[in-house]
């Protein structure tokens, strides 16, 4: 049985804190929530303490912030309709772009690999894609209009243009790029949850994927590529995406997020039980068929509804979550 | 029908909003008993008290004298893992195609979150039956981005705080 150990807990925001983003390198993490504040954490000593606080970005809360993959900007999603691109090319943190588009609230940001392309995703049921056309310049590639409702959570791909959505309409779509006419269009939907899918990440490899909803279940998904082995049919050359392992009977309430740690492959997630739990894969797991064990279940991991969850990317096993009550804590976790 | 897709507008000049009360947490891990109540029971009288005097959005009249709350439609379920008390509230539309519904379900959620000095979980869900649309306003109410994000739009937030005001 593994063991988290709590390191700090910092009074994060007023109100409810929604998310918080590792910085690729690790040494920093933003967080954002309710009081429409950034925050900019670092390490002083021993001690995380907030460095920079970014006001006057948005009017509503924010969702969601994302560091760029070089580290040197952060993206953060509002529910006053648009998506702020902050950097520190001044010296200092500073909004020099603001993303509009979307109807109403904007739900999740998240970079490509590459660090040319953002998506965000909102209430108004769509998924932008955009493009970082030169300094301070992103321009609209495309509006996708696969889902039916709310749009709650993209990602993408650790190493492809892919991108994958969630949604309160069930389900996950993936979107990727035609390289004949460059039109961006839904290749795969994920259909096996019975409620909403709050949140999505990827493995390592790109090939699996880990979703969770407010079904109270997890669900791990396998790519399975043209000419399987397995001897899976796909259609149109186009993987196909099986659920493969489903986690149900250990979430007690809505699971909000999930984190897939790429160093470690152990993956954690956020419930509305207040709990986080931590499930790590068997080592005789047979891959068309995986089995997942529950590592560690931190109970009373905050007083209110855990919100987000995030594996440093550092692979130090250092775990960050935040809560409704507006707490951030620092986790350290061991086998 | 009255949703939460209600356009956006951000540059309302309305006064800047009262904040949302944030009850002072007592110790999760504390039973009813010392939450101070005697048991089940008494929580669900607790609760009623705070429903019934919630005013109909568009009649004069409060959801108890409308028969919209009711004190056998609330549930004390198992608590969680850590032993934070789990509440079913059940209502009961006038109409079964009442285009109020929901803001009704968002009054009932915000008026007990508001008013409990103690962490709970609630569920809230229009009694079996009782609305021709009831599935589509279940996950609706018990969304809470949805809720978060419902709060935040004026119009709405006033309609809410009209309608869960008390008495002077």
């Amino acid at each position: 049985m593994g063991k988290l150990e709590l390191l700090q807990t910092l009074t994060g925001h007023k109100g409810i804190a929604w998310n918080v983003s590792w910085h690729p390198q690790g040494q920093v993490f933003a967080s954002c929530g309710e009081d429409k504040m950034i925050k900019l954490w670092s390490k002083e000593g021993q001690e995380w303490t907030v460095k920079t606080v970014l006001v006057d970005g948005h009017q509503r809360t924010i969702r969601e912030v994302a560091w760029s993959p070089c580290g040197n900007f952060l993206a953060s999603a509002s529910f006053d309709a648009t998506t702020a691109i902050w950097d520190k090319k001044s010296g200092q943190f500073e909004c020099n772009a603001t993303l509009e588009g979307h109807e109403n609230e904007v739900k999740s940001v998240a970079w490509s690999p590459s660090g040319q392309l953002l998506a965000t995703c909102g209430r108004d049921k769509s998924v932008w894609v955009w493009e970082v056309a030169g300094e301070d310049e992103y321009e609209c590639e495309a509006v996708l209009n696969a889902h039916n409702q709310d749009v709650k959570k993209v990602a993408w791909h650790p190493s492809l243009d892919i991108l994958a959505s969630a949604s309160y309409d069930n389900t996950v779509k993936m979107y990727k790029e035609d390289s004949l006419d460059s039109d961006w269009s839904c290749i795969a939907t994920l259909q096996s949850h019975e409620s909403t899918v709050w949140s999505l990440a990827f493995d390592k490899t790109g090939e699996r994927l880990a979703t969770c909803s407010d079904d109270k279940t997890v669900k791990i998904w396998k790519e399975y590529k043209p000419d399987n082995q397995e001897g899976v049919i796909v259609s149109d050359r186009e993987s196909v995406w099986k659920c493969v392992c489903t986690l149900s009977g250990y979430h007690t309430r809505c699971v909000y997020d999930i984190t897939w740690c790429h160093k470690t492959g152990l993956i954690a997630t956020a419930c509305g039980d207040d709990i986080i739990r931590i499930f790590k894969e068997a080592d005789d797991s047979d891959s068309n068929a995986p089995t997942f064990e529950l590592v560690c279940t931190q109970l009373n991991a905050h007083s209110q509804d855990v919100n987000c969850v995030a594996w440093n990317p550092a692979g130090n096993e250092e775990l960050l979550s935040c809560s409704d009550d507006g707490e951030i804590k620092i986790w350290k976790f061991s086998e | 029908m009255l949703s939460f897709f209600s356009k956006l507008s951000l540059n309302s000049t309305q006064k800047s909003s009262v904040e949302l009360a944030k009850p002072a947490f007592m110790d999760k891990s504390a039973s009813l008993q010392e939450l101070g109540y005697k048991d089940d029971n008494e929580l669900r009288e607790t609760i009623y008290d705070f429903l019934r005097t919630i005013r109909d959005p568009e009649k004069p009249s409060t959801l108890e004298d409308l028969k919209v709350v009711y004190e056998d439609g609330i549930f004390v379920k198992e608590p969680t893992a850590d032993k934070v008390p789990v509440l079913r509230v059940e209502y009961n539309p006038t109409v079964p195609h009442c285009s109020l519904a929901t803001l009704i379900g968002l009054c009932i959620r915000i008026k007990i979150l508001r008013s409990l000095h103690h962490p709970i979980k609630l569920d809230v869900f229009i009694k079996k039956g009782a609305h021709t649309t009831e599935d589509e306003i279940n996950k609706q109410i018990n969304d809470k981005e949805r809720i978060a994000a419902a709060m935040e739009n004026p119009n709405l937030r006033n309609l809410v705080e009209n309608c869960i005001a008390e008495e002077e």
